[in-house]
């Protein structure tokens, strides 16, 4: 399967990042060669086997349901770019 | 055309647990902005999202309510879009593998029917941070104290045929997760909202119509209106030759309408992969079969009881159950006053209801607990009141006047079961009203009956509506007669 400018267009949107024109290209023929090694696995017969989900054959561990964490706000919003009253603020998000 | 209405409904309950689904942070509502989000919630590199057991505990428990298949094996997948209320650019949800899988539940229709809705999963994810879109010049604020809060997203099988039917799906899962204790049921807090996939097609045609996603609906009013609104709208498309978009849209509860939100040219292309952080969840049989003894009884279950046992009518038993709340309080008033279950429910359902909507406070709310009306009710059995003066005394107690006999002594209410006092006042009462005495008495027998309504309301208005209303008509019908 091979990946045109728009796909790699696309993709770039989808995880926000910015690429350049001249670059889309070398996208297109990298991705496309990732593809490809998928589309080799693909054809391997899995039938009968159990889709993995994790590489460890180990079941998640629970936690116990009580509150260990303090209010940290102060130490956390030093990094942030701007807060206001408690808030972090961020480039104007309408729907 | 006859057009056939499809719904089906995606229901976000958030789990009632202390702390959120994969930190320890806490989940209260209403704390001040951001004090109540960890560096896992802030989705801050190098954190490891651990599963909280009792979420997962409260999501088998739904399963087991609703008679699904519990996903012995379930797996997180990250569902990844860009917003800044999630702020690792994806949400930690489930996709293929989901904790609770195809189940049902049956929904009454008006007129007493049944209906059986499919369940066709439930799964559990994080919720999502606030976003403040008011007075930060130009830019949006956001609180994640939310952020991480557990949530049950219950998807239903596209089985309802009308606004009525999916809100009453709406209230029996409302039911369902309260009685369950798994879910405080706050609709104004968000703790429950539903989103609804509308469509149409001909009667008769067995292929789906384009559907349209009404997102976030909290009341099951909202949910009624909202279906109707786009029912309408749909039609009202087809007919006029155009074609119904796939879309999200949003209800506006003040004008009555759904209206498309702005959204991207992009359709959501969330790209799932299970979350590497986050092994396999495996619920073991003993586990469950463990939950399944500690389920409490359930709506439906305690709605049959109500009617063997109380011997209710469908409609009350359906009323007094609709809450868990409401059934312990018509329990707690039966046993206490041990008066006719019947007589108990009409209390309930009428003054104590109309008082809880009036203030609009729930039923744990109530200033008049149970103890109090049952004090109440047990003076209306032994005659200390009648139901007419109960009313004054319940309303007494809504207001922080005290128990039932505090109001009675206090306000002098006592019932005059005294005959020769009531006789007294019904001497005074034929000795003034002498022309109504003889055109009583000239009347037909079978007329008279009406008539002595006259007599039986001034005697009570001249004791204050105080005398036992039987003696006074066994009275006043052997004085009048004779």
């Amino acid at each position: 399967m091979a990946l045109d400018k728009s796909d790699v267009q696309s993709i770039a949107y989808l995880a926000r990042m910015a690429i350049s024109e001249e670059d889309v290209p070398a996208y297109a023929e990298n991705l496309t060669s990732i593809l490809t090694l998928v589309e080799q696995m693909s054809a391997v017969d899995t039938s009968g086997v159990e889709p993995m989900a994790h590489p460890l054959e180990m079941a998640q561990r629970l936690r116990e349901d009580v509150v260990t964490e303090e209010n940290r706000r102060d130490h956390f919003q030093q990094y942030a770019p701007a807060v206001e009253n408690g808030l972090f603020l961020v480039p104007r998000v309408i729907e | 055309m006859e057009w056939e209405v499809v719904i089906g409904c995606e229901i976000h309950t958030q789990l009632a647990t202390k702390s959120k689904i994969f930190s320890g942070a806490a989940t209260a509502y209403g704390a001040e902005p951001n004090t109540q989000a960890c560096a896992v919630d802030l989705g801050l590199p190098g954190v490891l999202p651990v599963l909280n057991k009792e979420a997962v505990r409260m999501a088998v428990m739904f399963g087991l309510a609703v008679d699904a298949e519990i996903g012995r094996r379930s797996v997180f997948a990250r569902k990844n879009y860009f917003y800044p209320d999630l702020p690792k650019g994806y949400q930690i949800s489930q996709f293929e593998l989901p904790i609770v899988g195809k189940g049902q539940l049956a929904i009454e229709l008006e007129g007493g029917e049944s209906k059986t809705i499919g369940i066709t999963r439930a799964h559990l994810e994080e919720d999502a941070g606030k976003s403040l879109h008011e007075d930060f010049h130009g830019m949006t604020g956001i609180d994640l104290n939310r952020a991480g809060t557990p949530l049950l997203e219950i998807v239903s099988e596209p089985d309802m045929r009308s606004g009525a039917e999916a809100s009453a799906y709406m209230r029996k899962i409302h039911s369902i997760v309260t009685y369950l204790g798994i879910c405080d049921g706050n609709l104004q807090e968000g703790s429950f909202r539903c989103d609804v996939n509308v469509s149409i097609r001909p009667k008769g045609q067995e292929a789906f119509g384009t559907r349209a996603e009404i997102k976030n609906l909290n009341s099951f009013r909202f949910v009624e209106k909202a279906v109707e609104y786009e029912v309408e709208r749909q039609i009202a498309i087809i007919e006029s030759g155009g074609k119904v978009v796939q879309e999200t849209r949003l209800f506006d509860a003040d004008k009555g309408e759904t209206r498309s939100m702005r959204s991207k040219e992009e359709a959501n292309d969330y790209r799932y992969f299970p979350d590497p952080d986050l092994l396999p969840v495996v619920v073991e049989e003993d586990f469950i079969e463990a939950l399944r003894k500690t389920l409490p009884e359930l709506p439906d279950a305690k709605k049959d009881r109500f009617i063997e046992q109380f011997g209710l009518p469908a409609y009350d038993a359906g009323f007094l159950t609709s809450s868990r709340g409401i059934a312990d309080y018509f329990e707690q008033v039966v046993e206490a006053s041990g008066a006719e279950a019947k007589l108990c429910a009409n209390w309930v359902m009428g003054d104590l209801s109309a008082a809880l909507n009036r203030e609009d406070k729930t039923i744990e709310q109530s200033p008049v607990s149970a103890e109090m009306l049952a004090g109440m009710l047990k003076r209306i059995v032994d005659n200390t009141i009648s139901g007419k003066i109960a009313k004054e005394v319940f309303e007494a107690m809504w207001s922080g006047e005290g128990d039932a006999d505090a109001v009675i002594e206090k306000k002098g209410l006592k019932q005059i079961t005294d005959s020769g006092a009531i006789e007294a006042v019904i001497d005074e009462v034929i000795a003034n009203n002498a022309q109504q005495v003889e055109n009583y008495r000239s009347a037909e027998p079978d007329k008279r009956g009406k008539m002595i309504g006259f007599f039986v309301g001034q005697v009570m208005k001249a004791t204050g509506g105080k005398a036992n209303p039987g003696q006074v008509n066994q009275l006043l019908k052997s004085k009048l007669e004779g």
